[in-house]
């Protein structure tokens, strides 16, 4: 009895040492497959619950810094997907205005004058890069709750789409980040105007986000029943994005 | 030598249903984590970097899971269920059943560990004795146990440094908690060679009552 034991102990110690490199080297650099994949991007949407409806404080503040833990400017990356393919920045069109709209009772389009006059925030804050890398920057904007005040969304908006003119990059959000104090639409960056390497005129700010939900050099901020992807999202980047 | 001498009954079935899941799916935690670990290789706030024998380093394709950041992301975040599940209940099965105590490492604790440690120096003839486990065992299974914790705790505090800040701030930070979390992972790496080696060197048949549960080797259990 004891020895079959032993055998079968053997046997399963053999299959272990067989299947387990076989299934490492299986493994390299592997995203899953069509069978596995989909699966991953399930539990993603399962975590994104998690981290929206659990995790997520609507009004935990993320910590400010004082100025002088700033980032040097020049060690402040800057991606841009236009940059990536061209070399260089994208340019805003010459009339260029937000357009905000969607599911809202007063659609609009706001010039960059305008949104300079509305209700202002300033904050020096952490940026977190999904790539693992962080610094300190000083912004400063409009909240977007604000805006939505302007607009007045009707009750079935449950997200945001924020839409660029760099290649097309888009994303989508939750309302409660969205609607999160300091959320704001920036045009200045460590007290400058905003440049074009870091989304001029407008972009997309928060501390609460990864960088990569953060839309630069924004053309629209559209209020949706349906949830909206994201650039990086569609190819299989969490969509929420929260930190 | 060790005829006529009883099996005995050592591992529970969810005690070795437990440790071989975590044996995989860690796997997949540090391959996967460090397909993350490439998209940015260094650690510490941009201009004053942390220590790093691996700055900057390529790893090895073979050493990584999901092919690009996202891939490494979504295979990390799925595995990261399973591995603090199958923890958890580890730790409430040794709570339940009272198995902490053989493993647990205590200040009394000490001093066979030191005897133990002569012994495999060879500087004590003898086989000092033991219970279930000998005090350096204790010591590493105690140890791993924490290990685990420390991996999982600083990978919550990287994964929303803001929603749970304090937790980031007990590692004293989001880039400190992150180096922590890359040291976890070769501790981890060195901890199953030293393990790998020790019981195929000292003790085979304990990977026979891990797989089966059953024990019949040069340690029998004095319980």
């Amino acid at each position: 009895m004891s020895e079959r034991a032993a055998g079968l102990s053997r046997r399963d110690f053999m299959r272990l040492g067989l299947v387990a490199p076989a299934a490492l080297l299986a493994a390299c650099g592997w995203d899953g497959g069509p069978l596995i994949e989909p699966r991953l991007r399930s539990i993603s949407r399962l975590n994104d619950w998690v981290g929206e409806k659990i995790l997520l404080s609507p009004g935990r503040l993320a910590p400010e810094y004082p100025v002088a833990a700033r980032t040097a400017q020049a060690q402040f990356p800057a991606y841009s997907i236009t940059r990536n393919r061209t070399g260089s920045f994208p340019a805003p069109p010459a009339d260029w205005a937000l357009e905000v709209g969607g599911l809202v009772r007063a659609p609009t389009r706001l010039t960059r004058e305008m949104i300079e006059a509305l209700p202002r925030v300033r904050y020096t804050v952490k940026h977190h890069c999904v790539e693992g890398w962080t610094a300190v920057g000083t912004w400063t904007g409009v909240p977007v709750s604000a805006v939505a005040a302007m607009v007045q969304p009707n009750p079935e908006a449950r997200y945001l789409r924020f839409d660029s003119f760099d290649s097309r990059y888009y994303n989508g959000w939750d309302l409660t980040s969205a609607m999160h104090p300091q959320t704001i639409l920036a045009y200045a960056f460590n007290d400058r105007p905003l440049m074009a390497d870091h989304g001029a005129p407008l972009r997309l700010y928060s501390p609460i986000k990864l960088g990569y939900k953060l839309t630069k050099y924004l053309t629209a901020m559209t209020f949706t029943r349906e949830r909206p992807g994201g650039y990086w999202e569609d190819q299989g980047y969490p969509w929420l994005g929260g930190v | 030598m060790d005829a006529g001498r009883p099996d005995v009954k050592r591992h529970h079935g969810l005690v070795r249903l437990t440790h071989w899941l975590h044996a995989i799916v860690l796997l997949g935690m540090i391959a996967s984590g460090l397909q993350i670990y490439v998209a940015f290789s260094h650690f510490g706030p941009r201009g004053a970097p942390y220590p790093n024998p691996l700055d900057g380093q390529p790893l090895p394709a073979w050493a990584r899971l999901g092919g690009w950041l996202a891939g490494g992301l979504n295979w990390h975040f799925a595995l990261a269920w399973p591995f603090v599940i199958t923890g958890l209940v580890y730790l409430a099965f040794l709570v339940w059943s009272g198995e902490w105590r053989p493993l647990l490492f205590r200040p009394r604790d000490l001093g066979p560990a030191v005897q133990m440690q002569l012994y495999y120096l060879r500087l004590r003839p003898t086989h000092p004795p033991q219970g279930k486990h000998n005090a350096l065992q204790k010591g590493a299974y105690t140890f791993i146990v924490l290990l685990g914790a420390l991996s999982a705790l600083t990978g919550f505090a990287i994964y929303k440094p803001v929603q749970l800040g304090w937790l980031t701030r007990l590692f004293g930070g989001y880039e400190l908690a992150r180096y922590w979390h890359f040291w976890s992972v070769w501790i981890f790496v060195g901890f199953t060679l030293v393990h790998v080696a020790l019981v195929l060197l000292v003790d085979p048949a304990s990977l026979r009552a891990m797989i089966t549960g059953w024990y019949r080797g040069r340690f029998p259990s004095h319980e």
